[in-house]
């Protein structure tokens, strides 16, 4: 969790939010979480467990371009 | 550094023997760090604590301080922070970098609220060069939401 934060210092075009999953069941429920950590990045895109920074970097960089592919086919 | 809830303990969230350790941990601040609260105490399970707990904190340190808005009634500033749902803590500075943690801060969320507090304090996210680099890089919006639980 703490490297999300983090991530949001670096670029204005990032927010991170710490969701308390069994505060807010709705999203917990939309979003599959059954175990924690879990992120989600854009909707589309989600690590189960916590992941290290280069590994996190790197599910952004392909969930934006998995995005990108979608908007343009 | 766990709190504990407030029926356990009375007056405080933050057990007594932690204020030290904590007190500590916040002696590395920098610069004043705000944390803006949103909530709505009387339809919120936690609604209480997480104020309590915020106001607690930011007892520890001088360069700490907390605003408390209301989710319902506050409408401009929750349309300003991009809110919605409570209780919602924003970290900032001068700046509001993004960071928003949704629910009560306890256990090892308690542990999350303070780093991004030190690193919001601090002004530096302390990563890498190689993925600063690949993060400013970033052109279009990203929303992190990671979902956690206090133990």
């Amino acid at each position: 969790m703490r490297l999300a934060h983090r991530f949001a210092m670096e670029n204005d075009l990032i927010r991170a939010d710490m969701v308390e999953a069994t505060e807010f069941p709705d999203l917990s429920t939309r979003y599959h979480v059954y175990a924690v950590p879990k992120t989600v990045i854009n909707e589309n895109a989600f690590i189960e467990g916590s992941a290290p920074e280069g590994q996190l970097i790197e599910a952004i960089v392909n969930a934006l371009e998995e995005n990108t592919r979608k908007s343009e086919s | 550094m766990r709190p504990r809830h407030r029926e356990d303990y009375g007056v405080s969230l933050i057990r007594e023997e932690d204020k030290s350790a904590i007190g500590d941990v916040l002696k590395s601040l920098v610069n004043p760090v705000k944390l803006v609260h949103f909530t709505q105490e009387l339809n919120l399970p936690y609604g209480r604590e997480a104020r309590e707990l915020l106001q607690d904190l930011a007892a520890l340190s001088d360069k700490l301080s907390v605003e408390v808005f209301n989710l319902l009634l506050d409408k401009e500033r929750v349309a300003e922070y991009g809110i919605d749902k409570g209780p919602a803590t924003i970290v900032r500075n001068g700046k509001d970098y993004g960071i928003r943690l949704y629910g009560l801060p306890a256990g090892y969320e308690f542990s999350t609220l303070l780093d991004a507090i030190i690193a919001v304090s601090q002004g530096d996210s302390g990563l890498e060069a190689e993925t600063r680099k690949k993060l400013q890089e970033i052109s279009r919006p990203v929303h992190l939401q990671v979902f956690t639980t206090p133990t």
